[in-house]
């Protein structure tokens, strides 16, 4: 049973007052996180929004020490140090438990620039939690274009739409043979309560991906964060599965779409409600772009399907 | 009480030894020559359970210096290394590790930068990485290496400053000779385990470089301006304090060798200098009153122990082992030139190139060479 969101935690380790964006998802998801992990944690940042959101220096709106890293180094930097605590442990200067090692990324910082880092840190599968955060373009540059902008979406850099698809992460790192993988999004915090505090009592490296509909650049209301989350889940735009020790499963409503036993909510609607998409509406090949999108989707959905059957 | 060690031993292997005697915690690695067998020996010393200590098998150079300076702000001794164009794909994070004040050593094998593709020693690499706000020795012997890499921890322990320390690649990092090694516990008297005043410490919640505006910003980087021009008293003191454990001496800032009466001055860095000594005694029989200053330290550049140094009226014959791209000459003869402008007008400075990708220095060569810089 997914824990109800009555029964998470009182403990916050975000603070009130930090400069987050009203509506901001990767600062929801961060509280929820937060409830799961408690405050024997220390945080990884790249320059990103939830950096931007913690204030200025010497303030700190995270009740964790962090450090913000080079943009590149999320994965090699958190292997640093997490090998160094363990040392430190097993040499007697480091008192307690060890605390967990969690980096808090954009999509940015996990699909493109920090790709490679993140591999090599899977690869040895060191005693890490690497969250990604993806609101699916670098927005706290001003929304331009990454390898998680779906393919349609205007951005700064993609000013008629992305012709690419982007890329399924989450199996990346599976077949990276690591030990827990995850998604999530802010629409179902009880989901991702449970899968953080899986991963924190999980040895090894644990990646978590959470879908965060950032207003700004996906431009829809900001009281709307919830909905488009939401919605991106029904439509199977967003999948919600988990993989333990290489073999997946799926959590509702992504179990029912992927068994079958609902169907996708057509694409069309979560398209509307979102500017970086409803603009290609209005051009005269809408519907072979929209059907362009359902058609990726409905690929990722029939992908996933066969490769939960792969248990060997 | 023991008795120091003396074994026959490469540049590499000295260094991974200093390493081992430092009690190091994290030592992150990636192959690169002519520095990979520094990784090796500390690979195979951890995994013997001979060193107390992580070996962490990165994916790249970026990546390494950056588990090093996680590492160090997680509160633990790190050491890496590296050469050439692996110093390089670094440069982003050598600044981070000093603007975030993290006491990293690290050795720099020095190496000629592609393209076009050179495996042998210049100084170009360790050159090119002037501003990154580390400390940088330069080293002329296998027991200079060791006995520096000790005093690196020392002197980045107390300023919270990275210190690199660079020797040339092949020339002394695959060459035999003479190491003493001091007993452990004279090692231990010399550098205490490390205790920052500050690591990430979830006992004590802090932040680490967010954003910071330019009323904060300016102050950071002033301080690290200063600190780092007050390293010089700390490393004479390093060197001071060597010597009275070990007994072992390489100098401190400089090295100097025949110099107090000497006409002509030459003025080199790594294992050129070593060679110089000898091409100084072959000037000497010659008739000319010849020295040697070899800046051991580059970076703080030890500025007023030059001037002190240097003979009244002399010629200083810098041979640079690398180019000042934009000028003529080398970078060595840059530096030179500023620091004594205005100070010591006495002094003419003369300025040759040589030895780039690994060219052959041998001591008749540089005396020849610096007897034909007399009559320019």
């Amino acid at each position: 049973m997914t824990t109800s969101i009555k029964k998470l935690p009182d403990t916050e380790l975000v603070l009130s007052g930090n400069g987050a964006c009203g509506g901001c998802p990767a600062t929801m998801a961060l509280r929820i996180v937060g409830k799961a992990l408690g405050s024997n944690a220390i945080m990884l940042l790249t320059p990103s929004c939830s950096v931007a959101s913690m204030g200025m220096t010497p303030k700190l709106g995270y009740n964790w020490p962090c450090i913000n890293i080079t943009f590149a180094t999320a994965g090699s930097s958190a292997s640093g140090i997490t090998h160094a605590l363990e040392i430190m442990k097993e040499n007697g200067r480091l008192q307690g438990d060890l605390p967990t090692v969690f980096a808090w990324v954009g999509d940015g910082g996990t699909y493109d620039i920090g790709f490679q880092a993140l591999s090599a840190a899977a690869e040895r599968n060191d005693n890490m939690i690497f969250f990604c955060y993806n609101n699916e373009a670098y927005s706290n540059t001003g929304v331009q274009r990454s390898g998680a902008t779906p393919r349609g979406s205007f951005t700064t850099t993609t000013p008629t739409g992305k012709r690419q698809p982007k890329k399924n992460m989450g199996l990346l790192m599976l077949e990276h043979k690591i030990p827990y993988v995850a998604t999530a999004t802010v629409a179902y915090p009880g989901d991702l309560y449970d899968k953080v505090v899986k991963a924190k009592n999980t040895p090894g490296m644990k990646y978590i991906e959470i879908l965060a509909p950032c207003y700004l650049g996906w431009q829809f209301d900001m009281s709307d964060t919830v909905q488009m989350s939401r919605m991106a889940v029904r439509s199977g735009a967003w999948l919600l599965w988990e993989a333990e020790n290489g073999s997946i499963s799926f959590n509702n409503p992504s179990s029912h779409i992927i068994s079958g036993k609902k169907v996708a909510e057509p694409v069309d609607e979560y398209l509307m409600k979102q500017g970086r998409f409803n603009r290609l509406l209005k051009g005269s090949d809408a519907q072979q772009r929209i059907a362009e999108i359902q058609g990726d989707i409905d690929h990722e959905i029939a992908f996933m399907r066969e490769r939960k059957k792969i248990t060997i | 009480m023991k008795t120091a060690q003396v074994i026959m031993d490469t540049g590499t292997h000295a260094a991974a030894l200093a390493v081992k005697s430092a009690r190091v915690d994290v030592i992150p690695g990636y192959p690169i020559t002519p520095q990979t067998s520094i990784m090796e020996a500390i690979a195979a010393m951890v995994e013997s359970g001979e060193m107390n200590a992580r070996f962490i098998p990165m994916e790249g150079e970026h990546s390494v210096l950056a588990a090093a300076v996680a590492a160090s702000a997680a509160g633990a001794r790190v050491f890496t290394a590296t050469s050439a164009n692996g110093l390089l794909y670094m440069h982003e994070v050598l600044h981070m590790a000093s603007g975030g004040r993290l006491p990293v050593v690290m050795c720099n094998v020095n190496r000629g930068i592609f393209a076009p593709w050179t495996l042998w020693a210049d100084h170009q690499d360790s050159f090119s990485q002037r501003d990154t706000g580390w400390l940088q020795y330069h080293c002329s012997s296998n027991q200079e290496v060791f006995n520096t890499i000790l005093q690196a921890f020392r002197v980045a322990e107390q300023i919270n400053i990275p210190v690199m320390v660079n020797f040339d690649g092949f020339a002394i990092s695959h060459c035999l000779m003479p190491l003493t090694l001091p007993p452990q516990e004279d090692i231990d008297r010399f550098l205490p385990s490390h205790e920052p005043e500050w690591r990430l410490d979830t006992a004590q919640p802090s932040s680490f470089s967010n954003v910071t505006m330019a009323a904060e910003y300016a102050p950071f980087r002033q301080m690290l301006s200063d600190d780092i021009m007050a390293a010089i008293p700390l490393v004479k003191q390093a060197a001071q304090e060597y010597k009275d454990i070990t007994g072992m001496w390489d100098g401190d800032t400089i090295d100097t060798y025949r110099l107090e009466d000497a006409e002509v001055v030459a003025f080199a860095v790594n294992s050129m200098a070593a060679e110089l000594r000898l091409s100084v005694d072959i000037l000497r029989e010659q008739g000319i009153k010849a020295g040697l200053l070899r800046p051991r330290l580059y970076l703080p550049f030890p500025a007023e122990d030059i001037i002190n140094a240097l003979p009244q009226n002399a010629q200083v014959m810098v041979l640079d082992r690398n180019y000042n791209f934009g000028h003529p000459g080398g970078i060595l003869a840059s530096e030179l030139k500023n620091v004594l402008f205005g100070r010591r007008n006495d002094i003419t400075v003369k300025n040759r190139v040589m030895g780039i990708g690994g060219i052959d220095l041998t001591r008749r060569f540089m005396a020849a060479e610096i007897r034909a810089m007399m009559d320019e």
